[in-house]
């Protein structure tokens, strides 16, 4: 049976701001299936999931194994196409369109974050911010600014001609995120952005992405099976055998958030988080 | 454009320096593809133009009419020694082949074997009696002094003119103008002349003319007569020869075909049978013919070496898309088309070669020297031959890189993006 879940019904206020206004609505799944054939086994790794992700939202997806979360994932991501059903984003339904088409709207509208960072090896930070623009055929000395003010924004710093395999974990991170904001993206979307990292430095990645949406205004979209991740999402959407489960507005977010808007106006927007999860 | 091309063509350069050695060894097998191409045609094009001038000299609009000894036989021998031999071109048939073939120019040749001798050195070689038609026939040149003139042979002078290396080994240490020379037992001859250095194989009989001493027809007739006796191995052997060959030069290329026709229908009819008609130009069309077998066949066997390097090629990219898998996941993740994978792993394969290519140009116009310097062949370098290896040596990159960035390009983006 196919759950249609329309996040935050009616309850949550800023929800029902935006339902007035349906260009915030940004990335949206109508009933989508995605069924794959395995040998003579038809596997239903999505089975009807309506879901939507508004302008400045940070929801994350949980599920056990298996239960469609990698498949949502690529869906999101433009990497697979729905065996029906509607993926919308930014409005445009993009469920039909051609590998190449994908490719566009994957280097337009979404900012991939992976769980292995996925820097290519062979070229310098400030070439591998640039990969996205390249495929854009935007790389200039434009290009070039918005990396170093990128790399600068994410804690990077000066080291845009290291190579990524002399940086630590967290630092190849917080590359990845500045390259998934290279291109002004609707949304970005985090495959287990944290699964690689110690928990010093998980900590200051969320921290990261609390403040790229509180001063920057970016929607997260994270994929994780990590509770104390989930947590500091403003909602959860649990998946189970290829449909949704439930949505869960999450308190301590809520919380927290409260108490980072206060803590950002004094200026220590890192501490907040470790806060709000004390709370 | 030419950034996002340069841009390319530098990722392909860093991501050919993940594997040094790897990438190391399958340039080598388009580098000695390319210079072996090069190599190859450079010997070709040497052996080709080698023949041509060979050919040359002895004048492509030339026919050579040349006596031949006829085989002895026992009968012969034992009657030799009472009778002069006779064969070969006769003065008369001299005349009927000038007659047959109007418009064109004759020199009449003799060659007599002697010792010639100018104070304590001494050389035996040939004495060419010829005309002054001889020089422009064989396109030869004087260096010093004049060459032989009909006054000369109408007054029987004993005047000589001298080949190059002739004049060297007679006169090591003085000019030999004016000087004389003592040909055979008494004849003495005063050098009037010197050739220029010819360094041509062309020549009397197997003696080029550089080492060859030339003097009026007439005077040699009267000095030398026609018969010769050489003394072997206690016999005795006469030889009755008047002339050894006719050179006839034809006023056009294009007569020399029909010319040498005529020429050869008058031997067996109107001429003895001992004579061998030679024609240069069908000499070089013959050697051009074969060749062009032996370039064929070069040619085989360097387009096999590029053929190996480019499988070479393909073998290593095939590796680099698997071990980059993930790395073209990413980039599609990113945003890029099959097109852009394609193109990428295409001028990687392409830069992969053209760096082959480029060493083995290089190596490719070194070796022909070396090998002119040790084999003693000749060799010519053409620029086209080092654009056309060099050309096939970027397509076998790009042809054989083909299906491995075809492959890269189709992988799934997600089982690229999941592969370890």
């Amino acid at each position: 049976m196919a759950v249609v879940v329309v996040p935050g019904a009616a309850e949550n206020n800023h929800v029902s701001d935006r339902e007035t206004n349906g260009d915030d609505i940004i990335a949206e799944f109508v009933d989508v299936h995605r069924h794959y054939k395995m040998g003579d086994n038809l596997v239903r790794a999505l089975n009807g999931v309506s879901m939507q992700v508004q302008r400045g939202d940070y929801v994350t997806i949980m599920g056990r194994s298996g239960s469609g979360k990698s498949t949502m994932l690529n869906l999101l991501g433009c990497l697979d196409r729905p065996t029906s059903g509607e993926y919308r984003v930014g409005g445009r339904d993009v469920s039909k369109l051609s590998d190449d088409d994908l490719s566009d709207v994957r280097g337009t509208e979404i900012g991939f974050i992976f769980q292995s960072f996925n820097l290519i090896p062979q070229l310098t930070v400030l070439e591998n911010l640039e990969v996205p623009l390249f495929y854009q055929g935007k790389v200039g000395p434009e290009s070039r600014k918005k990396a170093e003010y990128l790399a600068d924004r994410v804690g990077l710093g000066q080291r845009l001609e290291h190579r990524p395999l002399e940086l630590s974990g967290g630092q190849q991170q917080r590359v990845a995120i500045a390259r998934a904001l290279m291109n002004d993206p609707l949304f970005l979307l985090a495959d287990e952005a944290t699964g690689n990292l110690d928990s010093n430095t998980e900590a200051e990645i969320l921290n990261l992405f609390d403040d790229l949406r509180a001063k920057d205004g970016i929607t997260i979209v994270m994929v994780t099976h990590n509770p104390t991740v989930a947590v500091r999402a403003d909602r959860t959407l649990w998946l189970k055998d290829g449909e949704v489960e439930k949505l869960v507005d999450n308190p301590v977010r809520q919380l927290a958030t409260a108490t980072s808007s206060l803590e950002t106006e004094s200026g220590t927007a890192d501490n907040t988080a470790t806060n709000g999860e004390n709370a | 454009m030419i950034r996002d091309s340069w841009r390319i063509v530098r990722l392909g350069l860093k991501s050919l320096m993940l594997h040094k050695l790897r990438s190391t060894l399958t340039t080598a097998g388009i580098l000695f593809g390319v210079a072996s191409v090069i190599a190859m045609l450079a010997v070709g094009e040497g052996a080709k133009r080698d023949a041509l001038e060979r050919f040359q000299d002895m004048g492509v609009t030339n026919l050579i009419a040349r006596s031949k000894k006829p085989a002895e036989t026992q009968s012969s021998s034992s009657q030799s020694t009472w009778s002069a031999l006779a064969y070969g071109l006769l003065y008369r048939d001299a005349d009927l082949i000038a007659a047959s073939l109007p418009g064109s120019e004759i020199a009449r040749i003799r060659e007599i074997k002697r010792p010639m001798m100018r104070g304590e050195y001494f050389h035996t070689s040939i004495v060419v009696a010829t005309e002054p038609s001889f020089l422009e026939i064989t396109n030869m040149a004087v260096r010093e002094g004049r060459w032989l003139t009909d006054t000369d042979d109408r007054r029987l002078q004993n005047v000589c003119v001298l080949g190059e290396t002739l004049a060297r080994l007679l006169f090591p240490l003085e000019n030999p103008m004016d000087q004389t020379v003592l040909v055979g037992g008494g004849d003495r001859f005063r050098v009037v002349g010197i050739l220029k250095e010819q360094g041509r194989t062309a020549g009397a009989g197997s003696t080029p003319y550089d080492e060859c001493m030339f003097v009026p027809m007439m005077t040699s007739r009267r000095r030398f007569g026609e018969e010769v006796t050489t003394r072997a191995g206690g016999s005795f052997s006469r030889e009755r020869v008047e002339l050894n060959e006719v050179k006839v030069k034809m006023p056009e290329s294009n007569e020399v075909e029909s010319g040498a026709r005529i020429l050869r229908d008058l031997i067996g009819t109107k001429l003895n049978d001992d004579v061998i008609v030679t024609v240069p130009l069908e000499l070089l069309q013959q050697e051009e013919e074969s060749k062009r077998m032996f370039n064929i066949v070069l040619a085989v066997i360097a387009s096999i070496s590029l053929l190996v390097g480019g499988i070479g090629i393909m073998n290593v990219m095939l590796a680099t898309v698997t071990e980059r898998t993930r790395e073209i996941g990413i980039r599609r993740a990113l945003g890029a088309k099959k097109k852009h994978i394609i193109q990428q792993f295409l001028v990687e394969a392409g830069v992969l070669s053209a760096l082959g290519g480029i060493v083995g140009v290089i190596i490719g116009i070194i070796l022909p020297t070396v090998i002119t310097n040790v084999f003693e062949q000749r060799t010519d370098v053409m620029p086209q031959h080092v654009a056309l290896a060099f050309g096939i040596s970027a397509a076998v990159g790009v042809s054989f890189g083909i299906y491995p960035a075809w492959r890269a390009a189709n992988m799934d983006p997600v089982e690229a993006l999941r592969h370890e």
